[in-house]
């Protein structure tokens, strides 16, 4: 069964009087489960794709299911829910807060939870996760005394808090040598192979790519090849 | 639950830049506490004015007798002598509101004692009561004369604190001999001092003695009609060696029908004031209707008749001189409240500073699932915080100031309830007011530009 389904999806940016279009008919099925990597050409169109993908955005036109759902038509508070319920984000930059402990960074999106739990749960439930991504004892650690290896760990954490069924990478490890790469690829597959999450990974990285499963090229707001 | 942890996110967020939320509230801190310092020291010297008048007896109400003319020459105000001493006790038993009642008969004259002589501002023959109605806070030396020295118009006196020092220089006067034109007085007391009164007139410049001896023994005649009214008859009767008044035509010539219809006692006795005093400023009105039914009845006066006395009351003094310092706190809260309206710009303007500097931790926390209303409650949360905060510590401060100024320059501070609540109030609604701008601003971002921004 697709986790996400995308029917002849268009994105056409205005610019003053030109029409700018960026996605031009794109149809898309990732299964759940599944670790894809989406590569592309600077302006081909991937970052709209994911920002689409990760219901910041909305396609000018087509359609988009997501977890059985239809969510083309939903406001902007449903889009904010469905991004906090069922959407991990992973940034190039991280996107920590600053002068903040990893463990506040990770419990941060509980804030904008429906549920509410009390905070002895809350922390519980963040020191776990920062437990599983190996950094049991960075807890207290405020994000500028972590390694970049360290904070994008924290930032996946800070992902998986609500138990999302789907990650989204965008180039996770852009700001990363080589060691820590690896390290942090190694994550992506542990989770998509222990946890059956899907993984959607944004990078121009070969390398990166080559530890996916299904590679999806973009070319000119088109898929050019899968594989 | 939910305004628990928004709290708690302001509170992470203030304490990320803590220098910066100080200097930010600065403003709002500053605004407070000038406010608090200036409603406490104006409630001060509120209390104080309104303390020193009624000590100059405030709701002292003056009775005096009413005006005659004669052939179209009005002898001014106190020229008729209508008020006798049964007037003034008549008051003292039937007017509820008020505290106390004095007769008072004034002379002018020379004192000496000794070598030395002197012209007291006032010699005034009155009661034991006078001291109530002035709201005079007692005697230094001796006592007051009494009820029985009034009744037997004993020779005594007691005298205010300049007599003593133009005449007894260090001496004590107690049981001396005064010679008050030519009558011997004996002092029982002294007064204490009472300083000048609002016109500058020296209040210690005083001799009291009971009203029947100025009357009897000293003055004999009203001083109101030593003026004009002597010139105008100059009959002499049998006992004006006793009372060896002018004997002023009171009223008309009364027929014989007029005398049989209305049997009016001859006033022998008459008296230049009455001085009473309410028993608060609320009762005033009250106790001028009051005086004004039972003096009427008294003089048997029909509705419709004029009276032939009139009552004179301070309170539009009073009403002055509280009206100038209410305005004048007035004033300084305008000061302060322009502080505090300052204090709010200065609060938006670092808050649009701090959205622009956390576009990214914006558009991250709407990533992760905020969304645009809880962005604005946190910033709006942020600046109500900020602000109370500083309202708090304004508050502090502010105490602190009166408090100082109190001990360091004596000033009088009044703590103010009603001000600090609403130097609260005030600085919620600043953080309200100004908050909202950079609050909803950071809202409307757009998180993927949010995300992206540098």
């Amino acid at each position: 069964m697709s986790l996400i389904e995308l029917k002849d999806i268009h994105k056409i940016y205005q610019m003053g009087e030109i029409e700018v279009p960026v996605l031009r008919g794109l149809s898309l099925n990732i299964d759940q489960g599944e670790m894809v990597a989406l590569m592309g050409s600077s302006g081909s169109g991937k970052s709209t794709l994911m920002n689409i993908l990760g219901c910041l955005d909305r396609p000018t036109s087509g359609k988009y299911c997501l977890d059985g759902a239809d969510i083309t038509d939903y406001s902007n508070d449903q889009r904010a829910n469905l991004r906090n319920k069922k959407i991990g984000f992973v940034f190039q930059n991280f996107n920590l807060l600053p002068r903040t402990s990893a463990l506040e960074n990770v419990i941060m999106p509980l804030a904008y939870s429906d549920e509410v739990i009390s905070k002895e749960e809350e922390i519980e439930k963040a020191k776990k996760i920062l437990i599983r991504v190996g950094l049991g004892d960075r807890l207290d650690h405020y994000t500028s005394q972590l390694s970049g290896g360290q904070q994008q760990r924290v930032a996946i954490a800070r992902a998986l808090i609500n138990n999302p069924p789907v990650l989204f990478a965008d180039e996770p490890t852009g700001n990363l040598d080589s060691k820590t790469t690896a390290e942090v690829l190694e994550m992506f597959k542990e989770l998509h192979e222990k946890d059956r999450i899907t993984i959607i990974i944004v990078t121009h990285e070969v390398e990166v790519a080559s530890h996916t499963e299904k590679i999806i090229r973009l070319k000119d707001g088109q898929i050019e090849e899968q594989d | 639950m939910k305004t628990a942890r928004l709290l708690l996110t302001s509170m992470t967020g203030l304490r990320r830049n803590l220098l910066r939320a100080t200097l930010t509230t600065l403003g709002i801190m500053i605004g407070v506490a000038a406010v608090i310092a200036m409603v406490e020291i104006g409630q001060g010297s509120a209390k104080v004015v309104a303390k020193t008048i009624s000590s100059m007896g405030s709701n002292t109400l003056l009775i005096i007798p009413g005006t005659a003319a004669s052939g179209g020459v009005s002898f001014g105000a106190g020229s008729v002598m209508t008020l006798t001493p049964q007037d003034a006790e008549a008051l003292i038993r039937e007017a509820t509101t008020l505290r106390a009642v004095a007769p008072i008969v004034r002379t002018r004259g020379q004192v000496v004692y000794g070598n030395k002589n002197w012209v007291p501002s006032s010699v005034t023959g009155t009661t034991p009561t006078y001291l109530q109605v002035q709201n005079w806070e007692g005697l230094t030396a001796g006592e007051m004369f009494t009820e029985q020295d009034v009744r037997n118009a004993s020779k005594v006196c007691v005298i205010g604190a300049t007599i003593v020092k133009e005449l007894f220089d260090g001496e004590s006067p107690i049981g001396k001999d005064l010679r008050v034109q030519n009558v011997a007085l004996k002092v029982v007391g002294v007064l204490s001092s009472k300083g000048a009164n609002m016109m500058g007139m020296d209040q210690d410049d005083i001799i009291l003695a009971p009203w029947t001896t100025i009357k009897s023994r000293i003055s004999g005649t009203s001083t109101a009609n030593t003026s004009q009214a002597t010139v105008s008859t100059n009959t002499v009767n049998s006992i004006s060696n006793l009372y060896p008044s002018t004997g002023l035509a009171l009223y008309p010539a009364v027929s014989e029908n007029q005398t049989a219809n209305t049997p009016l006692t001859t006033k022998l006795i008459n008296i230049d004031q009455i001085m009473t005093s309410a028993k608060s400023a609320e009762d005033i009105p009250v106790a001028i209707d009051q005086i004004n039914e039972i003096i009427r009845n008294r003089h048997n006066l029909r509705t419709g008749e004029e009276n032939d006395f009139s009552v004179r009351d301070m309170s539009q003094m009073i009403k002055a001189m509280t009206s100038t310092t209410a305005l004048m706190t007035k004033l300084l809260l305008c000061v302060a409240m322009i502080s505090l309206l300052v204090g709010g710009v200065g609060i938006m303007n670092i808050m649009l500073v701090s959205v622009t500097e956390r576009t990214r931790e914006i558009g991250l926390r709407m990533a992760v699932g905020a969304r645009a209303k809880d962005i604005l409650l946190q910033f709006l949360a942020e600046a109500i915080v900020l602000c109370l905060l500083g309202g708090a510590i304004g508050i502090a401060f502010g105490r602190i100031i009166s408090i100082l100024i109190t001990t360091f320059l004596q000033w009088p501070t009044q703590m103010s309830v009603p001000a600090i609540l609403a130097a609260v109030i005030v600085s919620a609604s600043v953080g309200i007011i100004f908050g909202f701008y950079p609050a909803w601003k950071a809202s409307k971002l757009d998180p993927i530009e949010a995300l992206r921004y540098e």
